[in-house]
């Protein structure tokens, strides 16, 4: 097993505002938090994506992007073959050069972790999505189990949803107390913790100010990482709804001096969408975020572009798909 | 230059090529449709970003402002006011067109000689310049729609134009478009720092085929643009730039048939409440008072905050602040760029001087600054009060005044609390303050939720000391009209 990213240590405080005590408590707090303009905002974060990344520091910017990548498959089609493919490519991206990093995590269905970790051996993190993923529609007993029987298959990092119904609706205690017990979920029985990431689905919260309020819920519920999308909801991963999520962690940091991470996922297919994404973390969370400990994009196609893009800088020319493994 | 906080993603230099600009050594002035040699003394103008000389220029005197406007009164009388709006329209549809064509390089030229950041001449200043010429090539046949009232529309004449140095391009396409559109003919003088794009435009006007005298530059400094203004043959002034430069026109147009126009400084305030959306206010803030160095006249360059999130909204603001990148502003990447002469960086040094001297508290933003070149870093100054200098004066840099409020009333109170009223911000999640602030704000311009948003269909123009007349919009067109404002 690879070392945890510190704040999977177990004894993180939860709620450490001590604003979760009731639902009305955590109402106020969550409403109290300042608005998002959404023309600002789009505003803000299309600027931001005019910056011009060449040569060394775009280099820089394709490998921590490799290092970053949670390779994902997702498909009611997977195999234990499919996932042993994913599992090599995530070892080894690129198998003609040894200087290619692997990748951060695959991330896979409960049902696949088994194999997923054979494929890996631990070199690099498993992910599993869980609690009834992608919808979340299930009772909370059937969620916790299907955390725990996750983790007890060696997954290190765990991807729950939230119940986007429940948060719409205004029961944020509800989905804070979800949160929670997933959380303990991801004990293991020798006291350390599988890692959570908190899907938000930001497709299904519409407004920046739902999307800013989530994160903050998810965090005060003690989330290691708050990620975007299932990538079964369209719009998944934007650049202005990534940036909302990295204002809250920068803030979160201020209030708590806990860090979370941020996980944008699905939609971002090419080097130059992830480029921006690096973009928006090293001027808006801050470079403290340029790691793949509090930063991961969840994509699948996006890693070939990413191996494409790499050639392409140290050779001078493209390679063309053939060039670069299918999985 | 480098971001402050060692940060391991360095962007990689990412500098616009120059070779797309074909500078000549020396320039002369274009008369009569054609560039012709002037008679006063010659002058250079530099880039302000490495004081590299770029071209020389010849100031025009007396006798070549004179033949200027006698160039624009003949094409005025026989070819331009005669001929139907549906052809004026059709030239300045040309020029919009070809300025969207050659944006790139009007973009660099625009840079080099004024020291702005490439990405705001490439993404602001060029693209609302075609904007302003595609809007007024649309108004061109319809002028009688303009005035509702006036009967047939007539054209003023011979209008003389005096512009500023921070946006070189984008105010001459205010001043010409407008002008061209109702049948007016222009001499057009560019700041004596940055006459370099306006040059460019002429060649855009022998591109178009353009009526020779319709357009005519003179280039030179203050005794120029006195001779131009107070010319007997001129019908029309429009200037921008400072209120005292604009109040010497005004006394040297008082007593004759001249219409005027100014558009003079601001004090603009930013006031932001306690339910703002926090983080856009703040981008706002730092767009309004560095976007451009703070060379703009609508600058927000007093940021009136409410004392319940003052401290927040600084830290914020602080940070913010860390991220501008100061350098080369041909760099993609620079979001600040060159102060534009030494005489306006002396100006701003003396003025944030002054504001240390008279108790208020300094901080600039950590950026190391070019040996060569005129720079300044992005400076904010907080516990000020009312009576400082540094909220008093247009400070015309890149230099915020923080001031507190505690009600809407006192916020309302001191933002009109000055001498000027061009424009003004306000920051706030509900639309009832929002407006109800508004509507007491005595400036020209008031932005709600954003800041320093330009279109050609709006007007623009101030109160007070901040001039007076209308820039952008059917009003615009008023200024040119004969009947329209009298």
């Amino acid at each position: 097993m690879l070392a945890m990213p510190t704040t999977s240590s177990p004894d993180r405080v939860a709620d450490p505002l001590s604003v979760t005590g009731s639902e009305a408590e955590l109402r106020r707090f969550l409403h109290g938090l300042p608005g998002v303009d959404q023309v600002g905002a789009e505003q803000r974060a299309a600027g931001l994506a005019t910056r011009s990344i060449k040569t060394t520091a775009k280099a820089y910017a394709i490998d921590l992007a490799i290092r970053m990548v949670d390779l994902t498959t997702l498909e009611g089609a997977d195999t234990p073959g499919k996932v042993r493919a994913l599992g090599s490519k995530a070892l080894r991206p690129d198998p003609t050069d040894p200087t290619c990093p692997p990748v951060a995590a695959v991330c896979v269905y409960p049902d696949m972790v088994p194999h997923a970790v054979a494929a890996t051996g631990g070199r690099v993190h498993v992910a599993s999505v869980a609690t009834a993923f992608p919808s979340g529609r299930s009772s909370r007993a059937i969620k916790l189990e299907d955390t725990r029987d996750a983790v007890a298959a060696g997954a290190d990092e765990i991807d729950m949803v939230i119940d986007r119904g429940a948060f719409l609706t205004g029961r944020y205690r509800e989905v804070h107390d979800e949160i929670v017990a997933v959380r303990e979920a991801c004990a293991r029985a020798d006291g350390s913790r599988a890692h959570l990431k908190v899907i938000l689905e930001t497709g299904e919260l519409h407004t920046y100010d739902n999307v800013r309020r989530a994160s903050w819920l998810a965090m005060l519920a003690g989330a290691d990482f708050i990620k975007t999308s299932t990538g079964k909801v369209q719009p998944a991963a934007t650049v202005p709804v990534t940036m909302v999520m990295l204002e809250a962690v920068r803030d979160f940091r201020a209030a708590t001096g806990q860090m979370v991470g941020v996980k944008p996922a699905g939609g971002i297919r090419t080097t130059k969408d992830a480029v921006k994404h690096l973009v928006v973390v090293n001027e808006v969370a801050g470079p403290d975020w340029l790691d793949p400990d509090w930063f991961r994009f969840g994509a699948s196609s996006l890693l070939n572009d990413l191996l494409l893009q790499r050639h392409k800088m140290t050779t001078g020319h493209y390679s063309g798909p053939d060039y670069v493994t299918l999985d | 230059m480098s971001t402050p906080d060692a940060s391991p993603f360095e962007y990689a230099p990412a500098p616009e090529s120059r070779a797309v600009v074909s500078l000549r050594p020396s320039y002369g002035l274009f008369v009569g449709g054609e560039f012709v040699e002037g008679r006063g003394e010659p002058f250079k103008t530099v880039s302000p970003a490495t004081e590299e000389v770029l071209a020389e220029l010849v100031e025009a005197n007396g006798a070549d402002v004179d033949d200027a406007v006698a160039a624009a009164r003949k094409a005025h009388t026989r070819t331009w006011s005669r001929m139907s709006g549906a052809e004026r329209g059709k030239y300045l549809f040309r020029i919009a067109r070809i300025i969207q064509e050659r944006s790139r390089e009007i973009a660099v030229l625009e840079t080099l000689d004024n020291g702005k950041p490439i990405k705001e001449s490439r993404d602001v200043d060029v693209p609302t310049a075609a904007a302003h010429f595609f809007y007024y090539a649309g108004w061109a046949d319809k002028l009688e729609y303009a005035v509702p009232g006036a009967g047939t529309p007539r054209s003023l004449g011979v209008a003389g134009q005096v512009i500023p140095w921070n946006f070189p391009f984008l105010m001459l396409a205010w001043k010409i478009a407008p002008a061209l559109a109702a049948g007016n003919t222009v001499v057009l003088k560019p700041a004596e720092t940055t006459p370099l794009s306006a040059l460019l435009f002429a060649e855009i006007c022998q591109q178009a085929d353009l009526p020779p005298g319709v357009v005519n530059i003179v280039t030179g400094a203050g005794a120029t643009g006195r001779a131009l203004v107070s010319h007997d043959d001129v019908d029309k002034v429009a200037f921008t730039g400072s209120t005292d430069v604009g109040r010497a026109i005004a006394r040297a147009v008082a007593g004759t048939d001249k219409r005027l126009t100014l558009e003079l400084g601001g004090k603009a305030a930013n006031i932001v409440y306690d339910d703002a959306p926090l983080d856009q206010a703040v981008e706002g803030v730092v767009n309004g008072i560095f976007f451009n160095q703070g060379h703009v006249c609508c600058a927000g360059s007093r940021l009136l905050v409410q004392e319940s999130v003052a401290e927040e909204v600084l830290d914020r603001l602080k940070r913010r602040m860390t991220t501008l990148r100061l350098g080369d502003p041909l760099d993609k990447n620079t979001d600040v760029g060159a102060i534009n002469s030494s005489a306006q960086l002396a100006r701003i040094r003396e003025l944030a001087d002054a504001g240390e001297a008279e108790g208020a508290e300094r901080w600039s933003a950590p950026c190391e600054l070019p040996e060569k070149g005129f720079w300044f870093a992005p400076t904010v100054f907080t516990g000020v009060s009312q009576a400082h200098r540094i909220a008093r004066e247009e400070i015309f840099g890149p230099v915020l005044s923080v001031l507190t409020f505690r009600t809407p009333a006192e916020a309302v109170e001191k933002a009109n609390n000055t001498p000027y009223g061009l424009s003004a911000g306000v920051w706030s999640d509900k639309g009832s303050r929002a407006l109800w602030t508004a509507q007491r704000l005595r400036a020209g311009v008031v932005w709600t939720n954003t800041f320093n948003k330009f279109d050609p269909a709006s007007p623009f123009g101030g109160y007070k000391e901040s001039g007076y007349g209308r820039e952008g919009g059917r009003h615009g067109l008023e200024a040119y009209l004969k009947g329209a404002d009298q």
